[in-house]
């Protein structure tokens, strides 16, 4: 699944909006995730996952850090997040099925606070970035 | 029988309560259309779906999205029968329409993105889980008299 020009263009003009705002939009991604999605948790035992607890901020920026490298590279998201790709497929094996839950909240979140920029258009866009950036973190599975 | 807590459903009926059924489920049908377009393929007589903004000003897309988002308040009304609500609705999905269940799932993530959209910082996490829950609900039971 390859991103077209458009899409590339929307994903990138609505970045610059959330990346001011990215840090709390990755504590709100996680709360809308462990909330919804509670056997997400299982991932995280040796976290404090209250609301506002500093390793659920500092991880929902580090998620956002990455989205941020790969709306960079949109070009080439495969080579943005080669490592994080190791990263999953060899040490964190999240199970796949997770990165679709987490897109959606991350595009729940960009719509509660973006609800004029979240055009039909830019959801189809987000949504089909998300799902290119999980498929590349998820590819070296197996 | 689901088990909803006092405060699921009142996250919902509140919610539901401002919900402008016509618009929401319009849009929300109009956005399953857009960001998944094989999902057009049950709709081939509705015309013009060729573009976001065809899709959008489309009155058929307009007129089912009401008609689908109607629906989804009996299971509001009904929250301690919707499989029994949507008993004869699953078989006609089934036998008439032929629509693979996995499209009420993502129908259903559409409309709680819509909520959100709209609902911005009131669709809290606890009001997004109690949403879920009951998007969750309404798939499982269009899809229980599948054979």
């Amino acid at each position: 699944m390859t991103l077209t020009q458009a899409e590339k263009a929307a994903v990138v003009t609505i970045w610059a909006k959330v990346a001011t705002q990215a840090d709390a939009i990755g504590a709100e991604s996680l709360e809308r995730l462990f909330s919804s999605y509670p056997q997400t948790k299982t991932y995280f035992p040796h976290f404090d996952l209250s609301q506002g607890s500093a390793q659920l901020r500092g991880h929902g920026s580090k998620v956002m850090n990455a989205v941020g490298e790969a709306v960079k590279h949109v070009d080439d998201i495969r080579g943005a997040l080669a490592k994080l790709s190791e990263l999953h497929a060899y040490i964190l094996r999240v199970d796949p099925v997770n990165f679709k839950l987490l897109s959606h909240c991350i595009l729940c979140s960009v719509a509660a606070r973006y609800p004029s920029d979240f055009t039909p258009e830019v959801h189809a866009a987000w949504d089909k970035f998300l799902s290119s950036v999980s498929s590349v973190l998820t590819e070296k599975y197996r | 029988m689901v088990h909803w807590s006092a405060e699921e459903k009142q996250l919902i009926s509140s919610i539901w309560g401002k919900v402008n059924v016509e618009e929401c489920g319009a849009e929300a049908l109009a956005r399953l259309l857009i960001v998944y377009p094989w999902t057009q393929r049950f709709f081939s007589n509705f015309g013009n779906l060729s573009s976001p903004t065809a899709i959008i000003g489309n009155p058929k897309v307009r007129a089912h999205g009401k008609k689908v988002l109607t629906s989804f308040g009996e299971a509001v009304k009904n929250l301690d029968n919707i499989k029994g609500t949507y008993s004869k609705l699953s078989e006609l999905h089934c036998e008439k329409l032929h629509v693979d269940p996995e499209n009420f799932r993502l129908l259903g993530d559409i409309l709680v993105i819509v909520l959100a959209s709209h609902f911005g910082r009131d669709f809290t996490p606890a009001c997004q889980f109690a949403w879920q829950k009951l998007v969750g609900v309404v798939a499982h039971a269009l899809a229980r008299r599948y054979h």
